[in-house]
């Protein structure tokens, strides 16, 4: 069935079948940072933003998108960039395997919530499994990258 | 692996009612429990072009669509207002964001999971199925019936006046709960619903002047021991019958004393 969708504002017009799942579609058409690492809905490697909202592309069916926008980090990637050599700055992370996941989901939180409290930032890193850290890191890196962003605006 | 035929996003209720007749099709919500079995589905049907995905605050009820997901659920404010956040800490720990964005209300109730937080705590409020053929029915009840091939359209949340909490063990943060417990004050009865057994949610109600409100700490400790020996707990591998009912009766305790507080 031909599916027509939005991928990080371009056109798509591509071929997929009933049960193609999304992640499968983008990355057939060059998004890698996709990656599906539990597939069983439960580690947030694989999101991706469908219409502005982080969902797992792993369990999405492709034909639910016809018509809406999808973006992945590779349609994020000043901001990615931005937020992504700041955590490394600061050592957030260490293997970094769950990193496109989680640089998706900080920034859903970023435009959902500019101001997260500490409870607020670790629910939402719940949903991206990181197996090194019990995610002292990524939440020290974040509230370091608020603060950052807020003193530059207060010199701006 | 999930294997699908056809996908059909339908164009009326009539039309998905008529198509999931057919044993090898079926409804998809969030889709995610449906993912992980290997069946083979004839047509998938999607109902998210029927505009269910709302939910309604009238004067005296909440109406939730079926396809309603349960990130709405969780930042709804007249909800959470009404049940004093009970809902928002219901869903707050399913799994992640991205989950909670697409797994739905209707697909979380049509399958009256053993381990599900949603049917817990919306069996403690006053709420009805409205189902496509069947029409409307309380989810107590439909909680008790057989999955049929009928479709929910909308959870209906009568807003009688409540006092309530929801309180669940979990072994780690975003895990399936070891238990799930929600507990309720509405028209001068308490109501303990306990779920995750590893059965799904059962409901124990208060007898009549069983609590008088003049000692809140000790009838919670015995309305939570009452509630406890009412249910039968089973064992898994995230706890033992004997550790569940110990819990149980703790979880109904706090909660009961936790929804107390808002009298």
């Amino acid at each position: 069935m031909e599916l027509k969708f939005i991928l990080n504002g371009k056109k798509i017009v591509t071929e997929i079948e009933a049960d193609s799942l999304l992640i499968d579609v983008v990355r057939d058409l060059g998004c890698l940072s996709v990656k599906r690492g539990c597939e069983s809905s439960n580690c947030g490697l694989c999101t991706v933003f469908v219409n502005e909202k982080p969902v797992l592309s792993c369990s999405v069916l492709a034909a639910r998108v016809e018509g809406q926008n999808v973006t992945t980090l590779e349609g994020l990637q000043e901001e990615a960039a931005d937020f992504g050599a700041f955590i490394a700055d600061q050592g957030a992370e260490q293997c970094g395997f769950c990193n496109p996941g989680f640089i998706m989901n900080a920034i859903a939180m970023f435009r959902e919530n500019p101001h997260p409290d500490d409870e607020e930032i670790l629910a939402y890193l719940s949903g991206n499994l990181c197996r090194c850290s019990g995610y002292e890191g990524q939440l020290r890196g974040i509230k370091a990258y608020l603060e950052f962003k807020d003193s530059q605006k207060g010199e701006a | 692996m999930l294997q699908i035929k056809q996908y059909v996003k339908v164009t009326s209720l009539d039309e998905a009612y008529e198509l999931n007749q057919k044993k090898n099709n079926v409804i998809i919500g969030g889709m995610h429990w449906l993912k992980m079995s290997s069946k083979s589905v004839g047509t998938a049907i999607d109902l998210s072009g029927l505009g269910l995905d709302e939910i309604v605050e009238t004067d005296d009820a909440f109406e939730i669509g079926c396809m309603v997901s349960l990130r709405q659920l969780e930042k709804h404010e007249g909800l959470n207002y009404y049940t004093s956040g009970a809902v928002r800490d219901a869903v707050k720990d399913i799994v992640g964001i991205q989950f909670r964005n697409t797994a739905t209300i209707g697909g979380s109730i049509f399958g009256r999971y053993g381990f599900s937080d949603v049917l817990t705590v919306f069996m403690a409020m006053d709420t009805y199925v409205v189902c496509h053929k069947a029409g409307e029915i309380s989810l107590r009840e439909y909680a008790g019936k057989k999955a049929d091939r009928d479709i929910i359209v909308k959870i209906v949340v009568r807003k009688r006046p409540v006092q309530m909490a929801y309180v669940a063990q979990r072994h780690a943060r975003t895990d399936f709960p070891t238990l799930t417990c929600a507990v309720s004050y509405m028209d001068g009865t308490w109501n303990a619903v306990v779920g995750a057994r590893p059965l799904k949610a059962e409901i124990v109600s208060s007898d009549k002047n069983m609590i008088s409100g003049e000692d809140p700490v000790t009838e919670a400790e015995d309305f939570g021991a009452y509630v406890a020996g009412k249910l039968t707990f089973g064992s898994n591998m995230r706890g033992s019958a004997e550790y569940r009912k110990q819990i149980a009766a703790v979880l109904v305790r706090r909660a009961m004393l936790a929804a107390g507080k808002d009298a």
